[in-house]
């Protein structure tokens, strides 16, 4: 299933946080969306997974998405969102409960989404338990439960510390390797974006419009820390966002 | 050249109370062992205290002839069936008005216009709506919970993170579902903490309402203990009465620690 968006706009009651938007995510492929802080890409977000309605401008879904998927449109969110309440089990449970799915079904479900987020010893262990890594794990897990179309990832790392960003980033590599997923996502950290988007929008301080667009080549897999050619790419995103970003931080606050 | 060497001070700690076990019995204990020395000594009078040790032995007849249930049971009854019919009005009308902008809209002036009113003022109302009996007592507890359980239940509601809700309805889940499973989950401690302040208030309300009429109770018997200036069996009464509050307070403890678990 691919999306588009054309000429998506939004505003929040006169300001506006996004603008003229038009974008196409084929699926497969992890679009990354960078920008300075305040620059609408969190908003975006939203817009394209159905939490906001855009003040104008449309957003399409091309196709049908994959057999067996239960919720197309998922996010995995930066604070993670998991119920303190439940247990790392329940809370991908709790997403399989309104489908109908038997209690052997889903159970197999989650054991098979726990596997894969190297999660399994933890099942039945509280969210107050777990590191925060683990805990977007958990939340990572959870996503892949429903088996999406589109993951949305708002930044997803940002919670977390730097040895423990580098682990995800390795995880959910891997984890597109597997099953090619298609992704969008959100993060202000250029090393993020370009370890894992095919492609890199980059957005201008509010409101958000489309800078540039820059394709990286390199497969997912053969991206390391030091490689040259990222760096060089890297280097290159913050001479585009050095000025904007700048200019965002001197901006007084809309309260 | 040497310098002056020394430690550096230290200049953080404190202001984070801890719990300190026995304590709170300490305090008790030192408190009534005065009174009783007092009273013994001469230098408290006994028109000023009962003597503790009486006051216990007040205590024991009243537990040996019987008695102690004759007032105990009435009153129980009346507080655990007010406050049920309060409690359970109450959270369902706080989850309404933290859940749909028009009953938030509709009800909260009028808990606001209700929750000040002594409800002791409206007894006599109440006799003639729901009787002499027991009705109007039910009815006296059961309004007195009801408004601060309302109170503690909206805003448990509103206080529930909203990133949980979007998350919910970002899975598709269905309204009812994040009712149940998101929403009353996460407002349930501070509707428990509610309760605490709402079953206080229906104690005083019980008193209340047995010292205006009634045969048994606790009520009846310190208002007669009271009318007689019988300070032993006063204090016994309102010992009784201590007891039940610490009994609930600690209920409602246990009740938090099985359904929170999660939290600490």
């Amino acid at each position: 299933m691919d999306l588009t968006l054309n000429h998506v706009s939004h505003r929040y009651s006169d300001m506006p946080v996004v603008d003229d938007i038009s974008l196409h995510i084929p699926a497969g492929e992890i679009l990354c969306v960078i920008g300075p802080s305040g620059c609408g890409k969190s908003t975006l977000l939203r817009l394209i997974g159905g939490l906001e309605q855009p003040t104008s401008g449309e957003i399409l879904q091309i196709g049908e998405p994959p057999v067996g998927c239960l919720n197309p449109l998922t996010y995995v969110f930066q604070d993670f969102a998991l119920l303190p309440w439940r247990t790392v089990r329940a809370n991908v449970s709790l997403v399989l409960e309104d489908h109908g799915i038997r209690r052997a079904e889903r159970n197999r479900i989650i054991d098979d989404v726990l596997a894969r987020t190297r999660l399994s010893d933890f099942g039945d262990a509280l969210p107050k338990q777990l590191s925060g890594g683990m805990k977007q794990r958990v939340a990572i897990a959870r996503a892949l439960a429903v088996n999406p179309a589109v993951m949305l990832l708002d930044e997803p790392l940002s919670a977390l510390d730097a040895q423990t960003r580098e682990l995800l980033m390795e995880d959910l590599v891997g984890l597109w390797e597997r099953q090619k997923f298609t992704g969008v996502y959100v993060t202000h950290n250029l090393a993020e974006a370009v370890r894992l988007g095919h492609r890199i929008a980059v957005l201008s301080r509010r409101p958000g419009r489309v800078r540039e667009l820059i394709k990286i080549d390199i497969p997912l897999k053969d991206r390391h820390m030091a490689h040259p050619e990222l760096e060089a790419i890297q280097t290159r995103l913050w001479d585009l966002m050095r000025e904007e970003a700048t200019a965002a931080d001197r901006e007084l606050q809309h309260v | 050249m040497s310098e002056e060497t020394r430690n550096v001070p230290y200049r953080g700690g404190g202001f984070s109370p801890v719990a300190k076990r026995g304590a709170g019995f300490v305090v008790f204990v030192v408190l009534v062992a005065l009174a009783e020395w007092g009273t013994r000594a001469g230098w408290i009078s006994n028109l000023t205290l009962p003597r503790p040790s009486d006051v216990g032995a007040t205590l024991v007849e009243l537990w040996q002839s019987g008695l102690l249930w004759t007032h105990i049971v009435p009153s129980l009854t009346r507080l655990v069936v007010g406050s049920a019919m309060g409690i359970s009005a109450g959270i369902c009308i706080g989850v309404m008005i933290g859940l749909f902008s028009y009953v938030r809209a509709g009800l909260i002036p009028l808990v606001a216009a209700i929750f000040p009113i002594p409800k002791i003022a409206l007894l006599p109302l109440f006799v003639i709506w729901f009787g002499i009996d027991e009705g109007s007592k039910y009815a006296l507890i059961a309004l007195g919970t009801f408004t601060p359980t309302i109170v503690a239940t909206y805003g448990a509601v509103d206080n529930v993170d909203r990133t949980l809700v979007r998350m919910g309805q970002s899975f598709g889940l269905s309204w009812s579902s994040i009712v149940r499973k998101i929403i009353l989950p996460g407002a349930l401690p501070g509707i428990l903490s509610g309760l605490r302040v709402s079953i206080a208030i229906g104690i005083i309300l019980l008193v209340a309402a047995e010292m205006l009429g009634a045969e048994y109770g606790i009520g009846a018997y310190i208002l007669q203990a009271g009318s007689l200036y019988d300070l032993e069996r006063l204090f016994a009464g309102v010992l009784i009465l201590s007891v039940l509050g610490v009994v609930t307070s600690w209920a409602i403890g246990q009740l938090e620690k099985r359904l929170l678990r999660w939290r600490n």
